[in-house]
């Protein structure tokens, strides 16, 4: 294999982009958008170096937590909130979810009702819990009642929408001859259809209610009851021990209810 | 020249999959290497790169004790010893000219390796590797877009931009159809004439051994039970790798180790001193 | 739940089962809302508030629109930035999360106890963290959506990193390749479509996250959203969510785009 040594070849990596000019000005927008977003930010060696005596500061006050009575008492009582509001949006919502799962499902709701139960899904999607619990504590007032409210409506996208997946997927076997036996519509669901999903059902259930634990702790932040609003009292007493201390109760109960879910659901399988 | 000496590999799930294997690779030869399922040729194979650190023994390449290096000088010492396997082993979502360029990746830096920088006389190098294996114009073809033939191909190609001292083949054909095996394995023999460069292949098949290799040997449970040239493998020997049947006499040729039995290591070890001497 | 499902047959047994979890939901439910100590008035004049709520929400204040275009692209940035800044702690963290390539045992755990650290804390308490710490504004929000994101992340690269083939990466190896030069030739290449998948699906994420963590001061739209509330501007409110809204649809459909166009 003698090789000529005038004329090697040469070899560049072909790009997933049309070519390389288009790569690099891809590359290059990327990058001057990043620095933008940055500068944006304001970061300065000042605020940096006063931010970590900031962090400094609050680990140090992390300990030991705050745990006098009148505290623990407060603690104790947002977190009872909290997981009272979970229980009652999971139940609630699921409750609603289960007609509109039904609804939704391709495979045996009508047009019309299918594009309705999709369009209340995408709706109870679109925004955030917190928009919805601001939004809602200024409908109902403030407290749990509102927070309940929120859990159960972001609930419904949530559930409705995996519900009606799972029902899309039966085996439509089961169905077809529940109907074939002379049953009416509602039969057929009931006979051909819940008893295959029934099982999801109950594992959705556990994991929406741990995922509700997890937001019921937060929605008092905007006043929809529960130790979020315990959380942003702490905050704006500037009482950080206190605000440490809720935090780290929140995370021991989110991982609570996390490991109690998980161990639930693997067991109904 | 590769030298193997009693090369032993124990897993630590404690199978022993190598109890001794001594085998000398010199000149341009190549050397097939036959055994059942199970008989430690992979082992073997990977025991002297050592993408599997052998437990005993000793490997030597060109006067370097690759079993004594450390980490840093085997990476040098595995430039040397161009390793091709069953499974292609082609990084998939690369292009063919990156898989057959990181054959050089133990000669440049991490930086030009990052950058896909290879000196030219290594880019044109691959593309004259890739003409000589039949790949030529499919340098920008991501290697999940090609046939099990052409992977190998390209795995051969890689192999080759080391510019090794040895290649090491571990059943290059058992993933492929009878003819594209035909074809690899003419590649190899031609590749390594050309080279100038040892091959020792693993492979299942033994009428392609017996085709292509100028020697076999015969592993059975870890052990070397036959030695010889492609015509010494009769079917007294091919009973006594695949299904361990004893042979009462030396009837093979002087070069073949012959019983399975308790004192079979003890025998085999001997052959290989006295190969060696 | 479980309760009104009598119609199968039952051995005795789990009928006895099924009723007494149906009855401690019941028990759990009743307790649940005794505690909540809701005001009925309240509920039952739920609906009416809320129309009349929407009443002076529409219609929407169209000459607002142009006020809130610097904060919308205020949440656009934190959403980059903060999954930028994730990523990139993420692979590292993957790295030691990950069975096959952590270097030891407490190397893994502490791998392990990142992601579920960061995991376990919403955004808006990482925000409130770091509105304490850097003060309010756009930078507590990156690093709140930046932190709050590197378990996820991290998780799923991990996933991907214990699924990568070793045999191309031996290949790479033994062609006398270095731990560095195997990563990035046998490793990213495997985990790239993974790295690129969650970036931008955890971005979709994060523009939602980024609209409200303006609540407690850390930047973006939600700041706007706050004020127009508190000052009862009702048909700024529409505004903003409906440009919210927009915001979200636009973040799903570039989100999704990016992923198919990756293969
Ligand atoms: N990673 C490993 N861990 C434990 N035992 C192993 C491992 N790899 C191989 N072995 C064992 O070592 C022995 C030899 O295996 P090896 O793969 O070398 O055989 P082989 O001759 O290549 O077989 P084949 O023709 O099927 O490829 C077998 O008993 C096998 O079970
Ligand atoms: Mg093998």
């Amino acid at each position: 294999m003698a090789t000529e040594q005038t004329e090697r070849r040469e070899w560049t990596r072909p790009t997933a982009f049309y070519n390389h000019y288009v790569k690099w000005t891809v590359y290059l927008v990327i990058t001057v958008f990043l620095l933008w977003s940055a500068w944006n930010m304001r970061i300065s060696l000042d605020r940096m170096l006063q931010g970590w005596d900031a962090a400094v500061e609050l680990l140090v006050g992390m300990f030991p937590p705050e745990f006098t009575p009148f505290k623990t008492d407060l603690l104790i009582e947002g977190m009872v909130e909290s997981l009272a509001m979970s229980v009652i949006a999971t139940i609630v919502g699921v409750i609603i979810s289960i007609p509109i799962a039904f609804m939704a499902a391709e495979n045996i709701a009508p047009r019309p009702i299918y594009w309705l139960g999709r369009g209340i899904i995408t709706v109870s999607r679109a925004f955030h819990e917190l928009i919805v619990a601001i939004i809602l504590v200024k409908a109902v007032g403030i407290g749990p009642l509102a927070g309940v409210l929120a859990l159960s409506y972001k609930t419904i996208g949530f559930f409705a929408k995996l519900l009606a997946e799972e029902i899309e997927d039966i085996d439509t076997g089961q169905m077809e001859a529940t109907e074939a036996t002379g049953a009416n519509s509602i039969q057929t669901l009931l006979f051909g259809v819940v008893p295959q999903v029934m099982p999801r059902i109950v594992g959705l259930t556990i994991y929406r209610w741990d995922i509700n634990i997890r937001h019921s702790t937060i929605v008092g932040i905007v006043g929809a009851g529960g130790i979020g609003a315990t959380l942003l009292n702490a905050f704006d007493q500037y009482d950080y021990d206190f605000f440490m201390t809720i935090i780290l109760a929140i995370i021991a109960v989110v991982m609570i209810g996390e490991l109690v879910s998980t161990y639930v659901r693997g067991r109904i399988q | 020249m590769l030298s193997v000496t009693d090369l032993q590999k124990t897993y630590p799930s404690g199978d022993e999959a190598l109890k001794g294997v001594s085998i000398d690779v010199t000149g341009s030869e190549t050397v097939a290497m036959i055994g059942p399922s199970g008989a430690g040729k992979s082992t073997f194979i990977r025991c002297v790169n050592r993408l599997t650190e052998p437990s005993g023994g000793s490997v030597e390449l060109d006067g370097v004790e690759v079993t004594a290096l450390s980490s840093d000088d085997l990476r040098e010492a595995r430039r040397d010893m161009g390793m091709i396997f069953q499974e292609y082993n082609l990084v998939e979502r690369l292009t063919v000219m990156e898989n057959v360029l990181s054959g050089r990746l133990g000669y440049v830096s991490t930086w030009q390796a990052f950058r896909r920088n290879f000196p030219p006389e290594d880019v044109e190098r691959a593309y004259e590797v890739l003409d000589r294996v039949g790949l030529a114009d499919h340098e920008n073809n991501r290697a999940d877009e090609l046939s099990g033939g052409q992977r190998q191909r390209v795995g051969i190609a890689r192999a080759i931009l080391q510019r090794p001292k040895i290649l090491l083949v571990d059943e290059p054909t058992s993933s492929l159809d009878p003819e594209t095996s035909k074809a690899v394995m003419d590649l190899l023999t031609e590749i390594a004439a050309e080279d100038d460069i040892p091959v020792l292949i693993n492979i299942h098949e033994v009428d392609l051994a017996q085709e292509y290799a100028e020697r076999i040997v015969g592993l059975r449970d870890g052990e070397l039970v036959f030695e010889g040239t492609p015509d010494d493998l009769d079917e007294t020997a091919k009973g006594q790798i695949y299904r361990g049947e004893e042979i009462p006499d030396v009837t093979t040729g002087a070069q073949q180790s012959a019983t399975t039995d308790g004192d079979a290591t003890e025998g085999a070890t001997e052959e290989g001193e006295i190969r060696r001497g | 739940m479980t309760d009104y499902r009598t119609w199968e047959r039952r051995t005795p047994r789990q009928r006895l089962v099924r009723f007494t979890l149906g009855l401690l939901t019941i028990v759990v439910a009743v307790v649940a809302w005794t505690l909540l100590d809701v005001n009925y008035s309240y509920l039952t004049s739920s609906p009416e508030e809320f129309m009349d709520l929407f009443n002076r929400m529409y219609p929407p204040n169209m000459t607002y629109s142009g006020e809130i275009l610097s904060p919308l692209i205020e949440t656009v940035h934190i959403a980059v930035l903060g999954t930028a800044l994730a990523i990139v702690l993420s692979v590292p963290v993957a790295l030691l999360g990950a069975a096959n390539t952590t270097p030891n045992r407490a190397s893994f755990l502490l791998g392990k106890f990142i992601i579920s650290a960061s995991r376990s804390v919403n955004v808006i308490i990482w925000a409130l963290v770091f509105v304490i710490i850097f003060g309010s504004g756009a930078l507590a929000g990156v690093l709140a959506i930046g932190l709050r994101s590197i378990g996820f992340c991290s998780k799923l690269i991990a996933e991907a990193i214990e699924e990568i083939d070793p045999g191309q990466v031996e290949a790479v190896k033994a062609t006398g390749a270095n731990s560095l030069e195997s990563a990035i030739y046998a490793i990213m290449p495997q985990i790239k479509p993974a790295i690129v998948g969650v970036s931008t699906y955890r971005w979709d994420i994060n523009v939602r996250s980024s609209t409200i963590i303006g609540f407690v001061g850390a930047g973006g739209i939600g700041v706007e959203l706050n004020t127009a509330i508190n000052t009862f501007q009702w048909q700024n409110v529409l505004t903003i969510l409906i440009a919210i809204l927009a915001l979200v649809v636009f973040s799903e459909v570039v989100s999704a785009y990016l992923r198919r166009k990756v293969r």
